[in-house]
């Protein structure tokens, strides 16, 4: 009998000596074989991995692990593929309870997948946030109906949660710090992002719409319930992408973006901009594409909560050097912050904003606000908000009535 | 298509009684069961008729030694003008057509082959570039079949013995040894690709589809058994293409290291065209970044000069646009294909090797720019 144990214990430990190699196939093979509508469940336990895992073509699957920091896929010593999991083509697809680390890519990359859902989930990068990290945490790409509840993302060079070319979002109950962008929409539809916190990234919440993307035309999106701070962390990451011109201390910014609501968010401490308003030309990047809409509009930002330690705004970047040479403030930083660069086109003969596409700022706690005139060589610097003062009609999210 | 052997022992109440009963006996079977299933490569049950077969030679591809890649009669052997690079491994290609069938032409995409095609392509490093006789390693057979439903992919991974290549669901690495041209031993790890990998580039609107085998690829010489001809001119002679127009109107890709066979942009351009363009095209994986680089793309920003970055992440390597003009060093282009880190690299799977000479025509090309 005793014979037989050791035996065990000895087939056991053999067991794990060589497992890690054969978990990642066995994972990876669940992952290829799984029936439509079966669970793929993940055991607790730290698992590392050299190469991506990958799911395709798949209807109604839930991945599954034992619970977040309890079923750690790690991908630290990864020598293949571009993102930790990557899952493709899919409906239905829900991905629950486990945390990923230390791709050298991506660490959830999903796309063209109608209903994706992220459940309780964590990605981060471990260690001191780094240009070498990988860019997105989650990142949904041309997908519809994405649902990010609960999870945690820390340490993207990129953005913790990032979803982009995608419709009906909603983004909720989450945490990301300690990444360049916290949470990021870009070039979508119909996202909302509420009771989330964002704090210690170098921009808290960013809205974005970019030129040369298939999916060109982003906005109707709500930002709300949030609690936005010290987003101050220095910018990490590698020149060249969009976010690295984003100054640290930023809390919200719209860039481009239009039918945009953003109230009841806490904005507290984000030393350089509350909240930015501005068009792609404050980029400073060349645009090409003629059918893309450069100009922020129809912005609605009402009862939020904003405050801010008497500090000096970044010197670092553009931004740092405009507020050294042109804009001069000091420590009295205004919160809200409008490049003032207007489409002529939504001026009526008055030269005053048609009212569906105004800039609104509205019933702010501590509401402060700049127009920085960059369309005149910054030559017209105004903090009247007066022009501002008025109300949009509440975003609707057509498609996602939830 | 399930693995069904952890489930043998408890596949009936019999089975559980027995562990019950007997649990040493039990336990020790279970660890023979878990150890086998952690060494043993995934195989597929063979009872169902459409089932992929778990053997390379049940399909009758090749007469003789299999590992001398000599194709039955049915089979015709094909290369491309300009080919996707694989870590320095060489490749066969061949066609299996149905009987009876008739392959499309099509001026611009790949041919429209028939349901009931096969395309196969096996991989293989000469264990010295510099002289083939010495031998060489065969490493994988992948297969593209043409279905009803659609065309699948399928991976065999040969033995070491090259006696038989195995069918392979995740995937597999292998360590390779070779001399190149000049001369220098070379050690590197070749991976496999696992069945999803396979659709990571043959992939367009999410349907698996051929990548090579298009009228511009396979426009240029071959030398069969009974003498070289040009491929399509070959296919068509055998009753195997139709609607080919008259071969001086049928487009030709250059070849990328032949100078003689086009201009510097035209070799660059035709070398990512099949690096680069099975996911950088508007119906491929890498839509979402916005660059095409297929042969056919004529808008510069799409083709990426002074293109800014879309969800490069680390892949930017501080540089501002894809392609700058006569500056290799500041395009990212150049930096991605250069970089072997999985994070940055370009193409993203298929390879853990900098193609060398790729990077040097490709960096040639943008220097000349102006």
């Amino acid at each position: 009998m005793k014979k037989i144990f050791a035996f065990a214990v000895l087939m056991l430990s053999l067991q794990i000596g060589f497992s890690q190699q054969s978990i990642q196939k066995k994972i990876q093979t669940q992952l290829i074989m799984a029936e439509n509508g079966s669970v793929v469940n993940l055991d607790e336990g730290t698992f590392t991995f050299t190469n991506s895992l990958s799911m395709e073509d798949k209807k109604n699957i839930i991945i599954r692990g034992k619970g977040m920091n309890k079923t750690i896929l790690s991908f630290k010593g990864q020598t293949e593929g571009a993102e930790g999991l990557r899952v493709s083509n899919g409906e239905n697809i829900t991905i629950e309870n486990m945390t990923l680390q230390d791709s050298k890519g991506d660490l959830i990359k999903t796309m063209n997948v109608k209903g994706i859902t992220f459940t309780n989930v964590k990605v981060e990068w471990t260690g001191t946030p780094s240009e070498k990290n990988g860019g997105y945490g989650l990142y949904p790409v041309q997908c519809q109906d994405v649902m990010i509840d609960n999870c945690v993302a820390i340490g993207a060079s990129d953005a913790g949660i990032y979803v982009g070319q995608s419709k009906n979002i909603e983004v909720k109950n989450s945490k990301a710090y300690h990444n360049v962008a916290g949470i990021e929409i870009e070039n979508s539809v119909y996202a909302s992002v509420h009771d989330c916190e964002a704090y210690e990234n170098t921009g808290g919440v960013l809205v974005f719409d970019l030129p040369d993307l298939v999916q060109k035309k982003g906005g109707f999106c709500k930002v709300y319930n949030n609690y936005i701070h010290d987003n101050n962390f220095l910018n990490f990451a590698p020149k060249g992408n969009i976010v690295a011109s984003v100054s640290d201390g930023t809390g919200i910014l719209l860039l481009a973006a239009s039918n945009i609501e953003i109230f009841q968010n806490r904005i507290i401490n984000n030393k350089t901009i509350g909240t930015g308003i501005i068009s792609y030309y404050m980029t400073e990047r060349p645009v090409t594409d003629t059918a893309y809409y450069p100009y922020p509009t129809a912005i609605n930002i009402h009862d939020n909560e904003y405050q801010r330690e008497h500090i000096r705004p970044t010197s670092k970047g553009r931004m740092g050097l405009m507020f050294r040479l042109k804009l001069k403030f000091g420590k009295d930083v205004p919160h809200i912050i409008y490049d003032g660069i207007i489409d002529p086109k939504t001026l009526d003969a008055q030269g005053n904003m048609l009212a569906d596409k105004k800039i609104c700022l509205k019933n702010n706690k501590n509401q402060s606000f700049v127009n920085l005139d960059a369309s005149h060589g910054f030559k017209g610097i105004s903090r009247d908000i007066s022009k501002h003062d008025c109300t949009l009609e509440p975003i609707k999210l057509v498609g996602n009535e939830k | 298509m399930r693995n069904k052997i952890p489930y043998l022992y408890f596949q009936n109440k019999e089975g559980i009684r027995a562990f019950l009963i007997q649990p040493t006996k039990g336990i020790i079977l279970l660890f023979i069961l878990l150890a086998f299933l952690s060494f043993n490569p995934l195989h597929l049950s063979e009872n169902q008729a459409t089932a992929p077969k778990i053997n390379l030679s049940a399909y009758g591809f090749f007469k003789g030694n299999m590992a001398e890649q000599k194709p039955v009669d049915s089979i015709i052997p094909y290369a491309l003008n300009t080919p996707l690079f694989s870590d320095y491994a060489e490749k066969l290609r061949f066609l299996k057509i149905p009987e009876g069938k008739i392959v499309s032409y099509n001026p611009i995409e790949v041919l429209e082959f028939p349901v009931g095609t096969t395309i196969i392509k096996t991989f293989y490093y000469p264990n010295d570039f510099r002289d083939l006789s010495k031998g060489r390693r065969l490493m994988e057979t992948r297969l593209l079949i043409h279905e009803e439903s659609g065309w699948k992919a399928l991976e065999y991974v040969w033995n070491d013995e090259q006696t038989e290549a195995v069918l392979e669901v995740a995937g597999d690495t292998k360590e390779v040894s070779y001399v190149y041209s000049d001369g220098k031993k070379r050690t590197q790890q070749y991976s496999m690709p696992n069945l999803n990998q396979c659709k990571g580039c043959h992939n367009r609107s999410e349907v698996m589809t051929p990548i090579g085998p298009s009228a511009r690829q396979l426009n240029g010489d071959f030398a069969y058994e009974n003498g070289t001809e040009n491929q399509l001119i070959h296919l068509q002679k055998l009753g195997l293409l139709k609607d080919m127009p008259d071969l001086k109107d049928c487009p030709k890709l250059a070849v990328w290291n032949k100078p003689e066979t086009g201009t510097l942009e035209e070799r660059s351009r035709a070398w990512l065209d099949i690096n680069c363009a099975h996911c950088h095209n508007p119906k491929g994986p890498a839509m979402t970044s916005g660059l095409n680089l297929s042969i056919h793309e004529s808008n510069p920003t799409t083709l990426g000069f002074n293109k800014t970055p879309v969800a490069a992440g680390r892949g930017s390597g501080n540089r501002d646009y894809d392609i700058v003009r006569g500056n290799p060093d500041k395009s990212i282009l150049i930096y991605r294909m250069e970089s072997t880190d999985p994070g940055i690299m370009m193409p993203e799977v298929g390879r853990k090797t900098t193609h060398n000479e790729g990077v040097a025509l490709v960096r040639e090309w943008i220097r000349s720019l102006k």
